[in-house]
């Protein structure tokens, strides 16, 4: 039982880790597509800023995949809720995000420009679109769903298509789309040559501080809102369902676990400190360590999302005992040990050969390079 | 309940989007080991021909990985948005081979393609070679772990159902990943991507011959892909060989759906070479039978038998009957997880419960207790699949292999014997075997997937309640959208497809600075 409910607290730090790296790895290209005409000026511009994630976005990408995968793997009830009951946002993230591989691969390949301003067209709504999605997910999430069960755990969605685009979700949405700006700017920022490496710059910037804006908002938004409190129910690290708990509705619940635990403040901290000295180190020209504090402002926002909800993960606003929380949605005991040690085996070498990539193709990409280039795109 | 036409739409929209994805994948299964092969015989011969063969498959390689990598993300989303209640049932076992498939293939593969492309001035001629050997390895590993998964499906080996959970719970990881069906099923699929890879490759490099190009790369391209080939494809018979033994014993519906087996027989068995069956009446029309054959394919012995759908739908009554006081201690269960009563009755019949399931779609308000003999029937009959689809699909998947393999043969003695480049008819042959493979691929799916009906998980999870509770407009509106997009897509690809086949490799020292030029510089190509 004790070694069940540390799993399952295992499984859900590696949750927000998986969402961090989709933020800081996907989010990255994503704020690139979304920033492409604007750093871009000219087709052989664009070309630079596609080739600067060119030889990456691909493996990029996995972190997407595997949060799929892994959700599916470690919180079967999560997926199979979640996935269907934002089924339409679901569809809209995935046809915009079906793009984006036939974007970079295909864009280049003709020289027709309205070939090119097609698939530009295309980069930018699969950069944008699913970074709006992603927030926007996380922005219900935290509101709770409408949702329940019957006897058998078939899940029923009962909210509208459009619900799924309230004001607090839009808001969530925009933040996602500012850090993906912030990240997919320090990245140009680092890797092309003036001038789309200056305007990334400004870009990153602005992103950056529009992110701090509206944190700030979303932060005062949830303390108002309702938060979820399990009263009763099977103990944590029991094999349960969503089927027998008791869950209520607290105004302002969402700080709850701030007052029990003020050291939790340390999370949004984390993400003024990142944004704020992110915008000092692009200042004085540092585009890596910007990058780096971005993807600690992106570890902050997710921090400060979990830590608000724990211990639920998707709470339900319709009949909030179905909630899901950490106790009731995670796989057995036997399946989360595996994928423990799969994760512990295949991560550092993932990192590793990740970061040799990087290395390889490190320098920077100019405009002369991409206009005689073999293997550019 | 669940509505009929939604859980017909999932489907439709399941097997048409799998289906899509599967044209792109066996490509990139073979194409990237074939280019494994190429770049190694660059570096350890030095010789340039064979760098400029890599290069110009690895271009349309690209081509159809773009679109491989796009439908796979569908895929990877589809079972939690379409198939919700399939997901939270087997997600515990289904869930951890695709989360492991991303973290030792897909990273693997993706991050590496990248250095593949962009890193052939930036990397040592052995680096580059390794990279692409991991590009290789990546996707081979992805299509063994989502055969694991698939075999699950087909044969749930490994996990047990929890009553309490109301899932399937992994107990033992060994006895999913050496599912017997797993390991004949991985062998068999990839090795069809080599076939699949070698019969594009001879195929474009027959087209070169016929257009006087590129001779030197045509004729060494064709030459490694037939000796590939030709050995794939013995490997894919033998193994398919070996998937209908394994298949004979865990899935007995399938197997007699593929051979039209209506009525049981004595040993020796015939083999229907030809059949034309109605599924309403349970018989074939009209049939050519060779005495013996069956017996001999499927038990490799004269006296073996194979039970037939008659005494298989017998047998499904009975687990039927043996499945719903089953079902009926789970939703007490659901109640009381701590109901020791309905727990020992969940223990009695529990190992019908997905036969529970099957019948439960007839009960009235989901009431198992006003069951009739009627509806037993009915779900009895429920329990074979579509007997014409799956006979027909398999026997057009075999004749596609076998005359695979005898093209191969014939290719490979040809090449060795220099006579390729005179022999114009079968360049032409070459040519028009290229849609085979992919053809053969596609029905190999229709052979497994329609053949596991009615089931996602076979014997436990009926596919009817496995769907998600959209309404029939939502899905309406996924499937026009895949439709659309997905035709949109294939248009574009195949366009690209031919135009760079028809551009053929850089020639050395051409240069490539005029790639980038506009089409006011009288260029309609920008190479990549």
């Amino acid at each position: 039982m004790e070694t069940y409910m540390i799993l399952l607290v295992v499984w859900w730090v590696l949750l927000g880790v998986l969402l961090t790296g989709i933020g800081a790895m996907v989010g990255m290209d994503m704020g690139v597509g979304t920033l492409l005409r604007y750093v871009g000026r000219t087709d052989s511009e664009r070309r630079v800023a596609l080739n600067v994630i060119g030889p990456h976005w691909d493996g990029n990408q996995v972190w997407f995949i595997l949060g799929g995968g892994a959700i599916f793997a470690a919180w079967p009830l999560v997926y199979a809720t979640a996935f269907s009951g934002f089924y339409i946002v679901m569809l809209v993230l995935l046809w915009s995000m079906i793009l984006r591989p036939l974007g970079f691969e295909y864009r280049s390949k003709l020289a027709s420009p309205a070939w090119r301003g097609v698939w530009d067209a295309a980069l930018f709504v699969s950069g944008l679109v699913p970074m709006v999605v992603f927030g926007a997910a996380i922005g219900n999430v935290l509101q709770g769903v409408p949702f329940h069960f019957d006897w058998r755990l078939t899940s029923f969605y009962t909210g509208s298509f459009l619900w799924l685009f309230n004001p607090f979700a839009i808001l969530c949405g925009l933040m996602s789309v500012a850090l993906a700006v912030y990240m997919g700017g320090s990245c140009l920022a680092n890797g092309a040559d003036d001038p789309i490496g200056s305007r990334a710059r400004r870009a990153a910037i602005a992103g950056g501080l529009a992110a701090l804006v509206i944190f700030t908002v979303a932060g005062f938004w949830v303390s108002a809102m309702e938060g979820f409190k399990l009263v009763a129910g099977p103990d944590p690290g029991v094999p349960q369902t969503p089927l027998h708990q008791q869950v209520a509705r607290v105004p302002g619940g969402l700080l709850a676990n701030y007052a029990a635990h003020p050291a939790l403040w340390v999370l949004p901290a984390l993400v003024y400190a990142g944004l704020l000295l992110g915008a000092l180190a692009h200042a004085i020209r540092r585009p890596i360590l910007a990058w780096w504090l971005g993807a600690l402002a992106w570890i902050g926002v997710i921090g400060t999302v979990g830590a608000a909800m724990f211990p639920f993960i998707m709470p339900s606003s319709s009949n909030p005992s179905h909630s899901l929380t950490v106790w009731n949605s995670g796989s057995s005991l036997v399946t989360l040990t595996w994928m423990v040690g799969f994760v512990v085996i295949f991560m550092p070498i993932i990192v590793w050969y990740t970061s040799w990539a990087f290395w390889v193709m490190r320098g920077k990409v100019s405009v002369k390079h991409v206009e005689t280039s073999d293997h550019a795109y | 309940m669940v509505n009929d036409l939604v859980v017909d739409l999932s489907r439709a929209q399941f097997a048409a989007t799998a289906l899509y994805h599967f044209l792109f994948v066996p490509l990139t299964l073979g194409l990237t080991v074939l280019l494994a092969v190429m770049e190694t015989i660059y570096v350890t011969t030095g010789r340039e021909i064979y760098k400029q063969m890599a290069q110009f498959w690895t271009r349309l390689l690209l081509i159809n990985f773009a679109l491989g990598v796009a439908t796979g993300l569908t895929m990877e989303f589809q079972f939690g948005t379409n198939w919700s209640f399939y997901s939270s049932f087997v997600g515990d076992t289904f869930g951890a081979p695709l989360a492991i498939e991303g973290l030792m293939a897909f990273f693997l593969e993706s991050t590496f393609i990248g250095l593949m492309v962009f890193g052939w001035d930036k990397m040592s001629k052995a680096q580059h070679l390794i990279v692409t050997y991991a590009v290789a390895l990546g996707s081979n590993f992805s299509a063994l772990w989502i055969l694991v998964a698939n075999s699950f499906m087909q044969h749930p080996q490994g996990a047990e159902f929890n009553p309490i959970t109301m899932r399937m719970e992994l107990q033992n990881f060994g006895a999913l990943f050496f599912n017997p069906d797993a390991q004949s099923k991985f062998v068999h699929t990839v090795l069809a991507g080599y076939v699949t890879a070698a019969v594009f490759v001879c195929g474009i490099s027959a087209w070169y011959m016929l257009k006087n190009r590129h001779l030197d790369l045509a004729r060494r391209s064709f030459r490694i892909a037939a000796v590939f080939g030709m050995l794939g494809g013995a490997g894919v018979i033998t193994l398919g060989d070996a998937l209908g033994y394994v298949g004979a014993k865990v899935q007995p519906t399938k197997l007699a759906a593929m051979e039209a087996l209506w009525t049981s027989e004595k040993a020796p068995m015939a083999f229907n070479a030809i059949a034309f069956p109605n599924q309403a009446e349970q018989k074939n029309y009209f049939t050519v039978q060779i005495p013996a054959m069956l017996s001999i394919l499927v038990t490799h012995s004269l006296d073996g038998v194979v039970p037939a759908i008659d005494q298989l739908q017998v047998e499904a009554q009975e687990r039927i009957r043996n499945g719903i006081p089953a079902v009926q201690a789970m939703e007490r269960l659901s109640a009381n997880p701590r109901d020791e009563a309905a727990l020992a009755q969940f223990k009695a019949h529990g190992k019908d419960v997905g036969y529970g399931f099957l019948v439960l779609r007839y009960a009235p308000q989901g009431d198992l207790s006003k069951i009739t003999d009627a509806d037993i029937a009915r779900a009895a009959r429920d329990t074979i699949p579509n007997v014409a689809i799956v006979f027909w699909s398999f026997r057009i998947m075999v004749a596609f292999g076998l005359l695979m393999l005898a093209y191969l043969v014939l290719a490979t003695l040809m090449t060795l014997s220099n006579q390729i480049e005179r022999q114009r008819w079968f360049q032409w042959a070459a040519v028009l075997m290229v849609p085979v493979p992919f053809l053969a691929c596609e029905f190999g799916w229709l052979v497994a997937e329609v053949g596991r009906q009615p089931w996602t998980v076979n014997e436990m999870l009926p596919t009817w309640l496995s769907a998600s509770t959209h309404s029939v407009a939502y899905m309406v509106f996924s499937l026009s959208g895949f439709i659309l997009l997905y035709t949109a897509f294939a248009i574009v690809e195949i366009y690209l497809m031919l135009l760079f086949i028809r551009k053929g490799p850089e020639e050395p020292g051409a240069g490539h600075a005029a790639a980038a030029g506009l089409p006011s510089a009288g260029r309609k190509l920008a190479a990549q």
